[in-house]
């Protein structure tokens, strides 16, 4: 009965957000979306998933790792470089893109994953430097002045992106490893002597996170015309955090709303160049002041409709 | 009872942390079903043994072998899938996750569903949740716990806390169960159901428990047998009258007799 419920909530809110989708993109066909807006569009759509993706291992796993620029930056690179080099379609693009940058959250996480709390941040915040004086260094994705890359995001590749993302970490999370993983946030020695593997899900956490923000990866480079390292440095990876914590720690939803409130409130101060930094910060000071929890703590939307017997439409249609 | 081989076999074990001996030269043996306690004075090395049990320690020295097999070096997530699961002298809860989450924690390892057929919500998956589910909840029932199955574990008072606790221990299909200071904190109506509900599991789950305990009429009340450490080192075992009346025990807690 229950199970039933709650797949009739979750198709529901698929429904939801594809005629969110369709009114999008109805929209944009029509032209009275003009380019500005679909480009914040993008840029939520791409901080959305960079956001979910994060939540998984700060959120979920808690494991504190602020090095997710380095991802992003692997991802982008590796999609471009199959794009703009070797000539293969998008969709392949994004994918070698999320795998590579997989690869890269294996090959960083087996061994930093040992280290705990302010010293896996070390590690992973050298991650991301690592990777970027990397590709400073190749010349064949263009050193310093970066590389060139054709606009090829579009709002369906953006939106389809970010439902996969959304299902796949909230189906991950609800279930016996995601549970497994949020025991180890909760007490990493408690989960061990339960029999929770914790270096093997601490791991996985890191490489479903990666995978996803090297998606994003490739879906920013594609966005762009020109990528360069310079735009993966630590700043990037501290945006990425206070989405994270702005949403909650441990809230999906939480950190899809950050993303979205962030992203418009930073597009819109672009207009006020000399201010823009300071309001910035003067809202995430007020925010931590008054609510230090984050918009959401630990909770989700859909938990908030379920007194009243309602579903879970609205996590995925603010998703969408 | 003697004929029987040991379920836990623990030989010569010790450890050192830098030059501090900790703990050295420890034998113990327990045999199926018993209830058996260690005491011993303030940091005479009772947790560490515990822990040296459980793996989160490597001993330096001696072996430690569950139904004849060894488990030295076996990290503690596979000593508990083995068999050997426990309980924390300052309560180790999921604190954020529902009461019924934390149990079904315990299962996780003898879940079959792989990560995939959770991601993609296959019809596996959805069993293999349904039965956990079930499974938790006649466990909670167990302990009484049924009716805050999803209450956060942190929200539960004290004394339920414990119980969680223990019951989360057990939802993990443990043969030995190591319990530290189950009655630390609670009143002597609390620690008089404890009893029997240790009593309870032990009979119901056929378990062999290893209990640390302070409060001496408990471990003497309920305990079959006794060992003493003090400063890292057995100095007595045997059954709780005996224990009561050794001299060693007594220098051991009272201090030296002033001549």
């Amino acid at each position: 009965m229950t199970t039933f419920k709650r797949a009739k909530g979750f198709w529901l809110s698929i429904s939801l957000s594809l005629i969110f989708f369709a009114v999008i993109q109805v929209l944009i066909g029509g032209g009275s979306l003009n380019p500005f807006y679909q480009n914040t569009l993008m840029f939520i759509g791409i901080n959305i998933i960079l956001a979910a993706s994060l939540h998984l291992i700060i959120g979920v796993t808690g494991q504190f790792s602020i090095g997710h620029a380095g991802f992003l930056a692997v991802g982008a690179y590796a999609s471009a470089i199959m794009t703009m080099k070797l000539e293969m379609p998008f969709v392949v693009a994004l994918i070698v893109g999320g795998l590579v940058a997989a690869l890269a959250g294996l090959i960083i996480g087996i061994p930093s994953l040992r280290l705990k709390g302010d010293y896996l941040a070390i590690a992973t915040l050298g991650f991301g430097e690592i990777v970027r004086i990397i590709l400073l260094n190749i010349d064949y994705v263009g050193g310093a002045s970066g590389m060139q890359v054709s606009h090829l995001t579009t709002w369906p590749w953006v939106f389809a992106a970010v439902l996969v993302t959304i299902i796949v970490i909230r189906n991950f999370t609800s279930s016996t490893h995601g549970r497994a993983c949020i025991s180890i946030r909760e007490d990493e020695t408690a989960a061990d002597s339960m029999g929770i593997n914790t270096t093997y899900y601490k791991v996985v956490a890191f490489a479903i996170g990666a995978f996803f923000a090297g998606i994003a990866g490739g879906l920013y480079a594609h966005n762009f015309y020109i990528i360069q390292p310079s735009n993966f440095g630590f700043l990037k990876s501290f945006d990425i955090l206070i989405l994270v914590v702005l949403g909650g720690l441990g809230s999906l939803s939480g950190a899809v709303l950050a993303a979205i409130l962030l992203t418009v409130v930073t597009t819109f101060l672009q207009d006020y160049p000399e201010t823009r930094m300071i309001i910035y910060s003067l809202v995430l000071i007020v925010m931590m002041i008054y609510r230090p929890q984050g918009l959401m703590g630990t909770k989700e939307i859909t938990s908030m409709f379920k007194r009243k017997g309602g579903s879970s439409h609205e996590n995925k249609n603010t998703a969408a | 009872m003697k004929t029987k081989t040991p379920l836990l076999k623990v030989d010569s074990v010790g450890i050192q942390f830098g030059g501090l001996k900790a703990v050295s030269d420890v034998n113990v043996e327990l045999y199926p079903g018993e209830l058996i306690g260690l005491i011993g004075p303030n940091g005479a090395g009772k947790t560490t043994f515990f822990n040296l049990l459980t793996g989160v320690y490597v001993p330096t020295e001696g072996t430690i072998s569950l139904e004849g097999e060894n488990l030295r070096k076996l990290p503690p997530y596979k000593i508990t899938q083995k068999g050997i699961s426990r309980t924390f002298q300052n309560i180790r809860l999921f604190s954020e996750l529902s009461v019924i989450d934390n149990v079904k924690v315990a299962y996780h390892s003898l879940s079959k569903h792989s990560i995939l057929s959770s991601i993609f919500r296959l019809p596996i998956h959805f069993k293999g949740e349904k039965e956990m589910d079930d499974k938790a909840i006649e466990f909670l029932k167990i302990f009484n716990l049924d009716q805050y199955k999803d209450e956060k574990a942190k929200n539960l008072p004290y004394g339920k806390q414990r119980r969680l606790e223990i019951a989360r221990a057990l939802a993990a299909n443990p043969k030995l169960l190591l319990l530290d200071e189950p009655a630390a904190g609670m009143n002597p109506q609390e620690t008089h159901e404890l009893m029997n509900l240790i009593a309870l599991i032990r009979e119901k789950f056929d378990l062999t428990v290893l209990l640390i305990e302070h409060d001496m009429p408990l471990v003497m009340g309920v305990c079959e047998r006794i060992y003493v450490l003090d400063h890292g080192q057995l100095i007595a075992q045997g059954k709780p009258e005996e224990i009561r009346n050794n001299p060693k025990v007594i220098e051991a807690y009272l201090g030296e007799e002033v001549s």
